[in-house]
């Protein structure tokens, strides 16, 4: 899958995170803003970046700002900005 | 996972399907089911979201469902309105039961069983092993409550939704709820007649204690397996609702007890005090049983 647009899933509120997703040439870099970021940044970053592994995704420039999300919540919001940022729709056999 | 026809549903906690702090925090408060929405709680905007939210709640949290403690029902879109990509999301996971919006027909019923089927065989489940609960928001839900209870075996219960309802009535709801007598009474005949649950309605002045108390109150000589809850301060005022006094209880023991001498005795008569007990007086001894166990007062 690849990402051709920027796309945003989330929200700002308590327990949520908010992700943006935006094309890049190569790689996935990941800018996290999150309170939590020393005790869970890896933790979080981790998620987001085997999430869109297992989309097949290779490339993406990610922005995060974290309020405390579990890592259900991290996982469920990067593949809803991924299917947004790729304007394709779920297939459920596929996703993680 | 298989459902169970026959447990406590006192309360029915909805929890928005896009709030991730709810889906979160919802089974410690101790409602007997939760229902995360996919429905009217969630933004058209956000459907995709919020369905991928709750797919991944159900595939990490434990909310109790695998041991009995809590039934977990995910409500889901109309078929023709996003409800089929719902059940795509959520069924083959095996970890819920599904509530049918604005249930008409048992049509409506047969169409979204006949999915969930076809989901089930693709995720190797087996096939009538996801539960169901129709809720019924329409005069012509009503007329039909009857055959929609009895349209498949995967039905668990019949729930009102009562805002709907009344507005197809062109009435509006009332502290008293005399609008809802004929709806309730019929939704209640339907359930009994068809051996599953009936859910009353939410009660969405969340500040008004008072008037949730005495609708509790209604709902339960009625003979309602319980209501729906909107805010968590509901689940308590309504569990003490259902609880049976102490009084109840000890008469409940005393005719569990004369059933099993009895039984020890290979009669088939069960006697207590003098007095011959018939099974119906059984059957509500042990419904009062259970009531006290959930509260913890046996």
């Amino acid at each position: 899958m690849k990402i051709i647009k920027t796309a945003v899933a989330g929200t700002m509120e308590s327990s949520d995170i908010m992700i943006t997703l935006s094309p890049a040439a190569e790689g996935i870099s990941i800018d996290l803003d999150s309170t939590v970021k020393e005790q869970f940044g890896g933790q979080i970053c981790a998620v987001i970046r085997e999430t869109l592994q297992k989309m097949g995704i290779t490339a993406a420039e990610v922005s995060a700002v974290d309020k405390g999300a579990l890592d259900c919540t991290v996982k469920a919001r990067t593949e809803a900005a991924a299917l947004r940022a790729g304007d394709t729709q779920a297939d459920w056999e596929g996703l993680p | 996972m298989s459902f169970t026809k026959d447990r406590l549903r006192r309360t029915m906690l909805f929890i928005p399907g896009n709030n991730p702090g709810m889906l979160r925090d919802c089974h410690i408060y101790g409602a007997d089911c939760i229902m995360l929405d996919l429905e009217d709680s969630v933004s058209i905007y956000e459907k995709d979201a919020a369905r991928l939210l709750v797919r991944s709640a159900l595939q990490s949290m434990d909310y109790g469902q695998q041991d009995g403690r809590t039934e977990v029902l995910v409500r889901i879109n109309d078929l023709k309105s996003g409800g089929l990509t719902d059940l795509e999301a959520v069924v083959p996971l095996g970890k819920t039961l599904i509530r049918l919006p604005k249930t008409e027909t048992p049509n409506d019923v047969l169409e979204c069983e006949a999915e969930i089927s076809r989901l089930e065989k693709a995720a190797g489940l087996e096939v009538g092993s996801t539960g169901m609960m129709a809720a019924i928001e329409s005069a012509e839900g009503i007329l039909n409550a009857r055959d929609i209870a009895k349209a498949s075996q995967r039905l668990v219960g019949i729930a009102l939704g009562a805002e709907d309802y009344v507005t197809d009535l062109k009435t509006t709801r009332s502290a008293e709820g005399t609008e809802l007598l004929f709806g309730r009474s019929m939704l209640l005949h339907a359930a009994r007649a068809a051996g599953i649950a009936a859910i009353d309605c939410v009660y969405s002045n969340v500040n008004d204690e008072e008037g949730l108390v005495a609708q509790a109150k209604l709902v339960h000589t009625l003979g309602f397996d319980g209501k729906s809850v909107i805010n968590p301060r509901q689940i308590d005022p309504i569990h003490q609702v259902f609880t049976p006094t102490q009084k109840d209880i000890e008469k409940a023991m005393a005719v569990i007890a004369a059933l099993k001498e009895a039984e020890q005795k290979g009669s088939g008569v069960i006697s207590l005090g003098g007095r011959m007990v018939d099974r119906p007086v059984v059957k509500r001894a042990l419904y009062q049983l259970e009531l006290a166990k959930a509260m913890r007062l046996i």
